[in-house]
């Protein structure tokens, strides 16, 4: 399954829907240009849902890094909500939980921005 | 444990659609060996990583050179080898993911997701191209096949 994504505004924050596989090729280059056409148009407070997300490699682990460190040089924030268990695990082995702001109820999420 | 044939090798393209084949063939093999689900996403990713490292790193994508996986069962492991073409690589210059100056990094991951995933990882580059070999051991049930014929 490719990945897919769809963004939604709640309360200025924009709300980013993916589901399927953030992997090498396709999957990283859509969340790439996705949050670089966010940010390009004005919107620095980004969360990933990552509800729908069933697979990432490190080439997708390395886009969601690339995807937070770029929001955060302009200024923004990007954070993560609804991590499936296999995503999750990959955050944790690779330390990575560590560095997203990673959240589990949307609303919560919305309200933690600035 | 489910028998398969002993030994399947496979040569492929150095293509993205090589990473999507290794991993599908490695989740239907491992499925087919009798690997808990956990255990398969476990097989699956640690191939597509290495067939990523193969394609991009080792091939560079280039369409002359090839990259050839195999599937073997010996004893209660699954051993998976999967070769390039490429210049072979330098192992004392990867870095370590887990630093923390090197969290942020958007690449450097794979061999660290490979080695967590399986039991053994070997490493053997040289100047005509590099060997990986991934080796997973049959544990519980599914490892009742070597029981027996012992």
């Amino acid at each position: 399954m490719t990945m897919k994504v769809g963004s939604r505004q709640v309360d200025g924050v924009v709300i980013v829907d993916c589901s399927g596989r953030i992997t090498l090729g396709e999957g990283s280059v859509i969340l790439r240009d996705t949050v670089r056409d966010l940010l390009s148009k004005g919107n620095k407070k980004i969360v990933l849902n990552l509800a729908e997300v069933n697979y990432i490699d490190s080439s997708g682990i390395g886009e969601l890094v690339s995807a937070f460190t770029t929001t955060k040089n302009q200024g923004g924030e990007l954070k993560l909500l609804n991590l499936t268990k296999k995503v999750n695990d990959l955050l944790q082995i690779t330390k990575l939980y560590t560095v997203f702001d990673v959240k589990d109820d949307e609303a919560a999420a919305v309200k933690s921005f600035k | 444990m489910p028998m398969i044939e002993h030994r399947v090798s496979y040569t492929l393209d150095s293509s993205l659609e090589t990473i999507d084949r290794a991993e599908e063939k490695a989740t239907r093999i491992a499925t087919e060996l009798g690997f808990a689900e956990d255990v398969v996403m476990q097989i699956s990713m640690a191939v597509r990583e290495g067939a990523v490292n193969a394609v991009l790193h080792g091939n560079a994508y280039a369409p002359d050179k090839k990259v050839t996986l195999a599937f073997e069962q010996t004893g209660g492991d699954l051993v998976i080898t999967i070769r390039d073409q490429g210049k072979g690589m330098d192992l004392s210059k990867i870095p370590n993911p887990l630093a923390p100056e090197n969290l942020l990094k958007t690449s450097g991951r794979g061999i660290f997701l490979m080695r967590s995933f399986m039991d053994v990882v070997e490493i053997r580059p040289s100047q005509t191209g590099t060997e990986l070999k991934l080796i997973k051991h049959v544990h519980g049930p599914a490892a009742g096949g070597k029981e027996a014929s012992q």
